[in-house]
């Protein structure tokens, strides 16, 4: 560690390390992502993993990812869930690592719902 | 920097640590390899969270699910069926113990819903080496806006605004020391933290150490502030190597960052900090005593005045306070005298942490608001008395506290109150008893620890304490007389009087306490000789129930002295000459046969 020396550096180093917590903090926007065999078979862990390093691209920390067991919509694997505060909770089917970035930039950044990848809605 | 999608709170304080949490961490990281999850999830081990009794706890975030007792078997199933499939393990959750609710939330358990964490903010939800998380957590930030915006004279007003308290027992108002401090004559003065915690019962402080360092150290630092010191020392027990350790890394990593030392973030402050390790006497907690053993005396007490805060170490002007007074401060500087004052009563603000322990259902460590009834700690978070028990007393503040009976389990709770009730809020140790415990016996006990804890050097503790725990143990053993109980209060009344330091002072109210709510029962042991709890052995004899018994021989068998005698079914018969009462026959026998009397 460097030497501390003015209180604009301790800012600036507790800026970073607020970062470090975010899976510690109740996050606005939820991203859920469906773990069951068929999930993991139809490549949810790439999935994952695409959009850790998405997140972290974009500096992005009030999203907090977690899993969930089969849903039964086997087929439609990969399955991810976005919600939004206050919006419709949308699942999004067949995603594919390539998909990640736009969910993250339309969806979770912008709000917008990437209308082609959505295979259900509930209603808030 | 690395973003996990999920952190694992693994407490690895010593409660937990005890109970196999290192174990538990490696098997964790084993299996987050093997799966190949260890770029997603973090693991993080805490302090303590103040619920040793149900460690080792795991905690998983961002959902906040707690497990409790969790042992390596169930290592596999947590990170196969939660981290990986997000379904959370039930069996594992903790189970309110009225309601038998299996309840997965860690804030929605009723023992942590119905607290208040000020001092305890960050325990067990930080990593305390990981300078960073404190950092987060807004650490350091109360220094930087004492540095940039106050002067010493405005903090010490702060925290007198703020009516703190000092919570290693006398409840001295900490704005008006540190005032007296600052206001002392000479150039040089100290700034030391009293983490030398004696009660029998008591870890608060070591929790804070351990779970929260740079909360203390920060607290420390504006306090060095206010009253001009620029060396301080941290006095903790050699009993404690885990607070020692997260004192010391968090002292290096202070000063590596430039937040102890020379010209503190660019300011005039400068300060250096210190570990002393004491050796563990209860005295050497009286700062007195304490002061003398930093000087390398022996811990023995001194007069006072001149105080401390005149003539203190190596004879300059010195604070001393104790480690949660400490953890209190920061946050009086960073949101204002007025939040922290908004919590509490009149005459004592904020909250107190307690180490809730004895016959009861949820015990640990709990931070509630000054004001809050005994009734709400013992039956809301502690969950009540075990099943069928019924509630005697709880005796509080250690061996200088007192005991409070049923009837005063409405009292709203704060220094003054306890005082005026006999009790005394001492370092915060509750110790909750049902009517298996003997108040007698427990008086005795505070007696003898205190007996042997003092240091001699005046007569009033050195042979006072003796007479009375003679006393006492007479009365144990069935051998009081009517004139005891006066003969008692008597002694009491003038130790307290003529004792030199707050040991002897106060070792009485164990007992003063103890005649005060429950006289019946030292009654019952002088002149009936009975004991109405069964704890005192002279008092109490076995008897096997001729009806009752049916000859099983599985006690004649078991009883080590071979006092039970008696023909295969038939009745059998127990000589009390040769019963040491061990009372292993009265738990073997299967039919209840042996009754104590
Ligand atoms: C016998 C005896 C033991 C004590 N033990 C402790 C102790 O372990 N920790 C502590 O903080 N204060 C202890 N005290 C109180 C200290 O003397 C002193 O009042 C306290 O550290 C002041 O800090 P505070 O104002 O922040 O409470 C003890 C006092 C006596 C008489
Ligand atoms: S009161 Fe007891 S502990 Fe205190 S100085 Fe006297 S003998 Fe020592
Ligand atoms: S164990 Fe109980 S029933 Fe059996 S012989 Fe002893 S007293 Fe009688
Ligand atoms: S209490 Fe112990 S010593 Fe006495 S009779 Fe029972 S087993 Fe034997
Ligand atoms: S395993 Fe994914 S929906 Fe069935
Ligand atoms: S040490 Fe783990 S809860 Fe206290």
């Amino acid at each position: 560690m460097n030497k501390l020396l003015t209180m604009e550096d301790l800012r600036a180093l507790r800026k970073d390390a607020l970062g470090e917590m975010t899976a510690r903090q109740t996050c606005d926007i939820q991203v859920i992502v469906g773990m069951g065999t068929c999930g993991i078979a139809a490549g949810a862990r790439e999935v994952v993993t695409e959009l850790l390093k998405e997140l972290q691209r974009r500096n992005i920390k009030n999203v907090s990812v977690t899993k969930t067991g089969c849903i039964g919509m086997c087929e439609r694997e990969v399955l991810l869930d976005v919600v939004r505060p206050n919006e419709d909770r949308v699942t999004y089917g067949r995603v594919v690592p390539r998909d990640v970035s736009r969910i993250v930039g339309e969806h979770i950044v912008n709000g917008r719902v990437v209308e082609g990848l959505v295979v259900g809605r509930i209603a808030r | 920097m690395v973003f996990y999608r999920g952190h694992l709170l693994i407490c690895g304080g010593t409660g937990c640590v005890s109970s196999g949490c290192k174990d538990v961490i490696a098997a964790f990281q084993e299996e987050l390899r093997k799966r190949k999850l260890d770029e997603e999830i973090k693991i993080v081990e805490t302090g303590c969270h103040g619920f040793c009794e149900k460690g080792p706890l795991v905690i998983v975030y961002p959902e906040g699910v707690m497990y409790c007792r969790v042992e390596v078997k169930d290592v596999q199933e947590i990170v196969g069926e939660h981290l990986m499939k997000g379904r959370p393990v039930s069996r594992l959750f903790f189970t309110e113990p009225l309601s038998l609710d299996k309840v997965p939330k860690y804030q929605e358990i009723d023992f942590y819903r119905k607290q208040q964490r000020i001092a305890l903010r960050n325990c067990g939800y930080i990593d305390p080496e990981n300078f960073n998380e404190y950092l987060a957590r807004g650490g350091y930030a109360a220094l930087e806006k004492m540095l940039s915006e106050m002067t010493p004279e405005e903090v010490t007003h702060a925290v007198k605004a703020a009516g703190l308290r000092g919570r290693g027992g006398g409840g001295f108002p900490t704005g008006t020391k540190w005032e007296f401090c600052a206001k002392a004559a000479g150039a040089k003065k100290y700034i030391v933290c009293n983490a030398d915690e004696g009660d029998p019962g008591a870890f608060m402080d070591r929790s804070l150490l351990e779970g929260d360092p740079h909360n203390i150290l920060e607290g420390m630092m504006i306090a060095a502030y206010a009253i001009g010191a620029d060396e301080g020392y941290l006095y903790i027990r050699a009993e404690y190597p885990l607070a020692i350790k997260r004192i010391q890394t968090a002292i290096s990593q202070a000063e590596e960052l430039g937040l102890l030392g020379k010209n503190i973030l660019g300011s005039n402050f400068s300060l250096t900090l210190k570990i002393k390790e004491g050796a563990g006497a209860f005295v050497c907690g009286e700062e007195t005593a304490l002061i003398a053993s930093i000087e390398g005396e022996r811990g023995i007490p001194r007069s006072r005045p001149p105080f401390p805060a005149v003539k203190g170490l190596f004879g300059k002007p010195t604070v001393i306070n104790n480690v949660e007074t400490f953890a209190n401060v920061p946050q009086i500087i960073l949101y204002g005298a007025d939040k922290f004052a908004a919590v509490g009563t009149e005459r004592s603000k904020g909250t107190k942490v307690f180490a809730l322990t004895g016959k009861l259902r949820n015990t640990g460590l709990v931070e509630v608001p000054m004001g809050i009834t005994m009734r709400e700690i013992i039956y809301e978070i502690g969950g009540g008395t075990f099943e069928g028990k019924k509630f005697k007393a709880v005796q509080i503040g250690g061996p200088s506290g007192g005991c409070l009976p049923e009837n005063k389990l409405d009292l709203p709770i704060d220094y003054d109150s306890l005082i005026q009730a006999g009790a005394m809020m001492g370092s915060g140790g509750l110790v909750v008893m049902d009517d298996e415990s003997c108040i007698v016996d427990v008086a005795r006990y505070f007696l003898s620890f205190t007996r042997s804890e003092s240091c001699g050097k005046c007569t009033p503790c050195r042979e006072g304490t003796m007479r009375l725990l003679e006393i006492l143990e007479r009365i144990c053993a069935g051998e009081g007389v009517p004139e005891d109980i006066a003969k008692m209060e008597k002694l009491a009344y003038s130790i307290k009087a003529s004792a030199l330091c707050g040991l002897g002072q106060t070792a009485p109210n164990p007992i003063l306490s103890t005649l005060r709510h429950f006289r019946h029962e030292y009654e019952a042991h002088i002149n009936d000789k009975k004991c109405p709890a069964g704890v005192c052995q002279a008092l109490f004899y076995y008897r096997i129930d001729d009806h009752t018994c049916v000859g099983c021989t599985v006690c004649a068998k078991i009883c080590p002295v071979g006092a039970i005698s008696g023909e295969r079914k038939q009745a059998h018969q127990l000589d009390m000459v040769k019963c040491i009462k061990c009372g292993v026959c009265v738990e073997r026998c299967p039919f209840h046969a042996i009754v104590k009397e």
